[in-house]
């Protein structure tokens, strides 16, 4: 081989193998699917490739949202909705948020309760109802109860692993500096788990809605769930899809919220 | 105050790390204990500043610290261990407030040894904003403001790169020319333990025991990078090291 690489005419730029993996998201694309998504639906069901018993219309889905706001049913059964959703949710959350903590503190606690979150975990909550409306009754606190119990186990698992992850050289730190217990544990360890803490939430808050809707289903006049069920029962699919609409709305407004507290409360992440 | 071991000997399960070694730290000297990978000086250190116990052995405090002493035994790390949500002045004042020391005169503290380490500008700014560099200078900030009795710092310069290193070796000779504080240096970089050690401990490979212990009484402050004199020690110490570290870098790994 001659090294006579400054002689040669071949000169080719080196191919590029690099990129890729790093997926972002820009804004519009999602709306873009949402978009296109909806308007093959209503040319579908306008030129009768679909028929209007498989699926509505989306813009009588519309213009039944549009009178369902108009005439105040859309308030009467989104503020009950709202309520169930907001005590139970926090009851869960933060009664979830308390037993990770301690599970991923203390190893009695973690030796007894890991093996009965593991095993509450898997049972469809929504069987359990029966059973919350013999204890509760018939009201609001069965339902609260549903949506608690529901939220409370996925953020317990969340929560400590969060704690179990959270870096030890900065616990570490804490004890050399001779920090308090309690310091250590709520400037340091609570702190560091908040972004393991937050996810957790998310997934949490989306099963509150599904036990939300189940919990309405099964006796209650009004709310999104009851809303949805007496459409159904009826065959009413421009009214069922208005409330299915809601519902996805309500999820996306809830994740939006999560996301923008993520933001603020983990600015501090690279 | 001083620190003392005496026939500390430690062992996890069954491997023996640390073997019978005595060793006290003087007030006022920088001592650095120096020794090949997984000699366990590292250990030795966090037995000395209470964060480990060894399995044998007395560890004692000879004397009481200055009353003004905050945390008289405190830690520079190697991984600067700064808490990311906290800016530069926060991770500083979160251990003043937890001892207590009133909102006005932690102030003071602060705004005194960002100073002393050059922070000054950077009191507002989040660790991920700073360099590693400028991430070691605000640990050694942060113990600085807690007034120690002994400073133990744990490989503080390892994970920087070799400009940086030669910077912050220049500050802490600074500091320590300006106020003398008390220091046990673990390193494994035998050119950092020259530079700022007034006493080198030698520790063999596992299990670790005292080499030998070499002093240096060139002052700090005098002390340059190519000095011959200096030269001389650091090959001497290798010299000393290189057989161990060999075989320590051949060693399985087997737990």
């Amino acid at each position: 081989m001659t090294d006579s690489a400054t002689e040669t005419s071949d000169v080719r730029p080196v191919e590029f193998r690099g990129g890729g993996f790093r997926p972002s998201s820009p804004r519009w694309v999602g709306l873009v699917v949402f978009i296109v998504l909806i308007a093959l639906l209503e040319w579908g069901t306008r030129a009768g490739f679909i028929s209007s018993l498989t699926v509505p219309r989306p813009s009588d889905v519309f213009l039944t949202l549009w009178d369902l706001a108009a005439s105040g049913a859309l308030w009467t059964n989104l503020a009950p909705s709202l309520m169930r959703l907001l005590v139970g949710g926090s009851i869960g959350a933060v009664a979830g948020i308390t037993v990770g903590v301690m599970i991923g503190l203390f190893s009695f606690v973690r030796a007894g309760l890991v093996p009965l979150v593991a095993a509450i975990f898997p049972i469809p909550k929504i069987a359990l109802l029966p059973l919350f409306v013999i204890w509760f009754g018939i009201d609001e606190a069965s339902k609260y109860a549903l949506i608690a119990f529901g939220t409370f186990t996925p953020t317990v698992v969340a929560t400590y692993g969060a704690v179990d992850n959270v870096d030890r050289s900065l616990i570490r730190m804490g004890q050399s500096f001779g920090l308090r217990w309690s310091t250590v544990v709520l400037r340091i360890v609570l702190p560091g788990a908040m972004p393991g803490i937050l996810s957790g939430l998310r997934v949490s808050l989306a099963i509150a809605i599904i036990l939300l809707v189940a919990a309405e289903m099964l006796g209650a006049e009004h709310g999104i769930g009851a809303y949805i069920l007496q459409a159904g029962s009826l065959y009413d699919l421009e009214r069922l899809f208005a409330g299915v609409t809601i519902l996805s709305l309500l999820g996306v407004l809830l994740s939006t919220t999560v996301g923008l507290v993520e933001k603020h409360v983990l600015g501090w992440r690279t | 105050m001083e620190l003392r071991l005496e026939g500390v000997s430690h062992r996890y399960g069954d491997v023996e790390v640390i073997r019978n070694i005595d060793l006290s730290i003087p007030k006022g000297r920088i001592v650095c204990i120096v020794g090949p990978s997984g000699c366990g000086k590292s250990t030795l250190l966090r037995f000395l500043g209470g964060l480990e116990r060894p399995t044998e052995g007395v560890v004692s405090q000879v004397g009481q610290p200055p009353s003004d002493s905050i945390n008289p035994l405190t830690y520079v790390f190697q991984d600067f261990a700064l808490l990311p949500w906290r800016t530069v002045e926060g991770n500083i004042s979160l251990i003043l407030s937890d001892h207590g020391v009133p909102t006005k005169r932690a102030n003071a503290i602060i705004e005194d040894v960002l100073a002393r380490t050059k922070l000054s500008d950077f009191r507002k700014a989040l660790p991920k904003q700073l360099s590693g560099g400028m991430k070691q200078r605000v640990a050694i900030a942060r113990a600085l403001a807690v007034n120690p009795a002994v400073l133990l710092m744990d490989e503080p310069l390892s994970a920087l790169d070799s400009q940086t290193r030669e910077l912050l070796m220049d500050d802490l000779v600074d500091l320590w020319t300006k106020s003398p504080f008390t220091a046990v240096y673990v390193t494994h970089n035998l050119a950092e333990a020259v530079r700022l050690g007034h006493q080198v401990v030698v520790l063999s490979r596992r299990p670790g025991a005292i080499n030998e212990v070499i002093e240096i009484d060139t002052p700090l402050a005098e002390r340059r990078a190519n000095d011959p004199e200096l030269e001389r020690t650091q090959q001497h110490l290798w010299a000393l090291m290189r057989a161990e570290a060999e075989a320590a870098d051949m060693e399985l790994i087997d737990d």
